[in-house]
């Protein structure tokens, strides 16, 4: 007969994990610590056919509640973290490398890199080529943390030379420390990755010593080689080095367009379209209000006034030489159904004239040429201005006006 | 005991046993050098049981160890079972007599001890010297791997990492198979015909003894016992002396991971009944603890319902006979009569009583409960009259805040104790660093947790949920009064609800599918559902044992009817 409901080791445990769980979710360590108390026994019993094993468990939610737990030291945390490191062999490089982390962010440095010294050191047969990517890791972090006295070494140096003073003494570590760092990094941006971090500092060893095409070979990799996962940060590093190299418009421009193509609401979609406005290519300028367009089209854009003044700029330029108005048309042409709503409402209108003005005079010169001197929002905003006896917005008004046929070309 | 010789001290013939395994004279505490050969009677100091019939025995030098034999294992358990049992309130009888005088049964009926031993069936000794390739070429002898897969109702068993899993390692691990002498023998006999004796079987026995002597432990308690800690079970091994060593196929029989249910304690013991031809039990008669009418008057108190209640229980108990002596005396062998579980028969008389008097459709008795509401504001005197809907959130209540007590106490069951257990000397280490790091572990977070974990087990208790009449809030019911829900007619109190749904109107065979009928969530009104619940809980059964019993009593209650409108119908088909 089927006893379902007969209570055995495994259920009571499977129950217990549950209760860690709910106790976990709702921040309740104390009752955590009880539950895992009674949890632990499971370690005496094989369960290498499940999934995840009663050490992995213990190691994750252990490390969890004596991270929070106010009674909890962080002698205590380290002990239990060697204990974990002996529970199971083939974890051991990840569990160093998580007890680095929780060192890294409880500020203890040296603690850190005394770990990932001992952690590179460590080899067990055929595990050390198993775990072979947790020890680049581990190479790779404590390249970092070479690169952090690398870069410590470099302040009091540089705060020597202004003070008159040269310190050998300091500048001989401080080599010391690239030398270790750079080779750990070099090593870990080989792998195809997302190693924002890594490489960043590698590149800014690379720039201090002068060896640029190095530096641009790295970024040109990490941007463009496509083994790596698309990353825009990539490309933004790249465009930022360039841009620090003094690189033409050509180049800079062509670093950010595939991050347009990925991330079109990029905060560097602003540089992208000024770069692009100024060109002497139609072409270019095309895309530039391509652009701008596209990035006004994410909530996150809507009060940014730097973003709607290159767009006012841009639609004023175009309306006032009166070439290339189908350019406006065709952006407009999938947005008209829905930017009124979003961008130009009476409400949007009232509260954009009372928190930002310049912003609702950029938006206003938009939304008048693109739906009319008659709409919601440049009625609004253009009268407000002229009862304030603003300038520019009597010119606005008058400029609207004055191109009210473009509007129905546009909208037509 | 068969040493008759005077003391060299005292002249005096009153010898016990030292641990040791030598004579010393109880009056005059002189050691003897004689000792016994046989080092089983250590185990057993009050018995005149004979010892187990086998070879001499050798001491092993190595680790201390002794030949031991499964049944001697199961010997202890069971002693201790019962001096747990007698520390409880029974009577030192059971110990001394009964469990012993079933146990010796047992072992002649099973031709363990006490009779020569069938040719053939010489015990292997597994252990020591054995070489895997012996374990190869002998298609008789079961692989280690065989034995470890035979399957046990116990589920799982320590299991040293890749020890069952992996075939290579059977020539490591021939070195030890079990610390006793027949273990591996143990698991492999055909065991249909002989009743292999297992861990929840000693309940079985004791149940058995319990029952012989009448004691009013039922069995649901006994269970409950069993699981707060308060009889040995989980773990008896490690009251084993230190020369019985536990270790492989032991641990199979011996080392238990999950609780016994009713009903396998219950059929195995009227099994091992039969097994051992015992006659016919002790009559449970109505002054005995075990009848119905006093179960019921237990458990009506504990379920917080009005004193009352009992006439209604005892009204029902005669109609339907089942307090006949012999309907309730345990007959063995006896194939044709249903078997009675007292505990659960209690508790399905009061549901059905429940029915009878309230409906339980999730109307009718709401309803009444608002009669008697209005009757309680306006008009106290008399005392108050029962109102379902006060008793249900009351109970509810409590019976909430137990239920989450004991799920947690059933996630915080700690299955391990300090004895290590291993497959062979091999692993041995392995296990103890374990041990070590487990014992760190609970230290430490058990210091984070906050409270004192339960040191001790709470003390054994009758009842789980009490109710005071003392309590001025009106959280008690036991003198609560039916008048709300009774009429006179005749000169007799009828219940005022005129109907009652029949949880099923045709019972299914039991041999066929396991049960009388079928307890689906759905079919039955929440009312039922909850009271169910209830005795469920205080029994610690599934709630589909007591809706089994529930139906045989309504059909054995409405039989005239069933029966009429069986044979109306079998007319109008013809």
């Amino acid at each position: 007969s089927s006893h379902e409901h007969k209570l055995n080791f495994r259920k009571s445990k499977e129950a217990c994990l549950s209760y860690i769980q709910d106790a976990l979710l709702q921040k309740q360590w104390k009752r955590a610590a009880e539950f895992l108390t009674c949890y632990v026994e499971s370690l005496e019993k094989d369960y290498s056919r499940e999934h995840i094993g009663p050490s992995e468990m213990i190691w994750r939610i252990g490390t969890e509640i004596l991270w929070h737990h106010s009674q909890s030291s962080m002698k205590e945390f380290n002990c239990f973290m060697e204990q974990m490191k002996t529970l199971g062999v083939k974890r051991y490089l990840k569990v160093c490398l998580e007890h680095v982390f929780h060192l890294l962010c409880n500020g203890q440095i040296d603690e850190a890199y005394q770990n990932l010294s001992l952690a590179e050191s460590w080899r067990f047969g055929e595990q050390t080529a198993i775990q072979d990517k947790e020890m680049k890791l581990i190479e790779a972090y404590r390249g970092l943390l070479d690169y952090y006295s690398w870069s410590k070494q470099k302040n009091i140096l540089l705060e020597h030379s202004e003070d008159g003073f040269s310190d050998l003494a300091v500048e001989q570590e401080m080599h010391g420390y690239f030398r270790k760092a750079a080779v750990s990094l070099k090593e870990i941006i080989k792998i195809p990755g997302v190693w924002d971090v890594f490489v960043k500092c590698y590149v800014d060893l690379l720039e201090f010593y002068g060896d640029h095409n190095e530096a641009r070979q790295v970024l040109n990799e990490y941007a463009y080689n496509s083994k790596f996962p698309a990353n825009p940060n990539a490309h933004v590093y790249l465009y930022q080095f360039l841009k620090r190299q003094g690189e033409s418009k050509k180049s800079l421009i062509s670093a950010l367009k595939i991050l347009h193509d990925i991330v079109p609401s990029h905060e560097l979609m602003i540089d992208f379209n000024t770069m692009l406005q100024k060109s002497k290519k139609r072409k270019k300028r095309r895309l530039g209000l391509e652009v701008i367009f596209a990035a006004l089209d994410y909530a996150g854009w809507k009060e940014n006034a730097k973003a709607w003044s290159c767009l006012a700029r841009q639609v004023k330029q175009i309306v006032i030489s009166e070439k290339h108005l189908d350019w406006i048309k065709q952006e407009w042409n999938s947005r008209k159904d829905w930017w009124p709503a979003f961008h130009f409402s009476r409400y949007l209108a009232k509260r954009n004239w009372q928190e930002n003005k310049s912003l609702s005079y950029e938006k206003a010169l938009v939304a008048g040429i693109l739906l009319g001197k008659d709409c919601k929002y440049f009625k609004y905003v253009s009268h407000q201005g002229c009862k304030a006896q603003l300038k520019k917005f009597r010119m606005l008004k008058k400029f609207v006006n004055r191109h009210n046929p473009v509007y129905l070309r546009i909208s037509g | 005991r068969d040493f008759n010789e005077r003391c060299a001290q005292c002249s005096e013939v009153n010898w016990g046993l030292t641990d040791g395994g030598r004579f010393y004279c109880r009056s005059c505490h002189h050691v003897t050098e004689r000792t016994r050969e046989v080092v089983n009677t250590d185990f057993i100091t009050n018995s005149r049981v004979q010892t187990i019939s086998r070879g001499s025995r050798k001491q092993e030098e190595n680790d201390g160890g002794c030949e031991w034999y499964i049944c001697e294992g199961f010997q202890l358990v069971l002693k201790k079972q019962a001096e747990a049992l007698e520390a409880l309130g029974v009577c030192p009888q059971m110990k001394d007599e009964i469990l012993c005088n079933f146990w010796r049964c047992y072992l002649q009926k099973s031709k363990q001890a006490y009779c020569k031993r069938p040719a053939g069936e010489t015990v292997k000794a597994l252990s020591v010297c054995e070489s895997s390739t012996d374990v190869d070429s002998d298609p008789e002898r079961p692989s280690l791997l065989h034995l470890l897969s035979l399957s046990e109702s116990e589920g799982d068993l320590p299991t040293d990492c890749s020890f069952a899993s992996s075939a290579s390692k059977v020539s490591e691990s021939t070195s030890v198979y079990s610390g006793s002498v027949d273990g591996s023998l143990y698991l492999m006999k055909n065991q249909k015909e002989k009743l292999r004796m297992t861990m929840p079987m000693t309940l079985s026995f004791c149940y058995m003894a319990l029952l012989w002597l009448r004691e009013p432990i039922t069995l649901s308690e006994l269970l409950r016992f069993v699981v707060e800690g308060h009889i040995p079970y989980l773990n008896v091994f490690q009251h084993f002396p230190e020369k019985m060593k536990l270790c492989g196929l032991d641990l199979r029989i011996f080392c238990v991971e999950s609780w016994p249910v009713y009903e396998e304690v219950f059929n195995k013991m009227h099994e091992l009944a039969a097994f051992l031809d015992l006659p016919r039990f002790p009559d449970i008669t109505d002054s005995c603890l075990l009848h119905p009418d006093m179960l019921c008057m237990k458990y009506l108190m504990e379920a917080n319902l009005p004193d009352e209640l009992h006439n209604w229980t005892c009204r029902v108990v005669k109609k339907i006979g089942i307090g006949e002596v012999d309907f309730l005396t345990l007959m063995p062998g006896n194939k044709s009569t249903r078997k009675v579980k007292y505990d659960v028969l209690a508790a399905a008389i009061i549901v059905v009583v429940l029915k009878l008097l309230f409906l339980l459709d999730d109307h009718y008795e709401w309803l009444l409960s608002e009669f008697a509401e209005e009757r309680n504001k306006n008009n106290a005197e008399g005392g108050p009259y029962f109102e379902f809907k006060k008793w249900y959130e009351v109970v509810k209540q409590s019976l909430d805040v137990e239920q989450k007590k004991l799920d947690e106490e059933r996630a915080k069951c700690l299955w391990r104790c300090e004895k290590p257990l291993f497959y062979s000397v091999k692993n041995k280490s392995k296990v103890l660093k374990r041990r070590q790091m487990v014992v760190n572990l609970q230290n430490q977070f058990g210091k984070l947790s906050g409270s004192v974990r339960r040191a001790e087990k709470p003390n054994p208790s009758t009842f789980q949920l009490s109710w005071s009449e003392e309590n001025t809030d009106g959280s008690c019911f036991h003198g609560h009064s039916l008048k709300g829900v009774l009429q006179e007619k005749c000169g007799l109190l009828t219940a005022m609800n005129p109907d009652y749904w029949l949880c099923t109107v045709k019972l299914c065979n039991e041999k066929l599918c396991g049960h009388l009928a079928h307890y689906r969530e759905v079919e039955f009104p929440q009312s039922y559902h909850f009271v169910l619940g209830l005795f469920s809980f205080l029994l610690r059964i599934q709630p589909s044992y007591i809706h089994d019993e529930v139906c045989m009593i309504e059909h054995k209650l409405f039989n005239k009817k069933l029966y009429k409108k069986l044979k109306y119908n079998t007319v109008l088909r013809k």
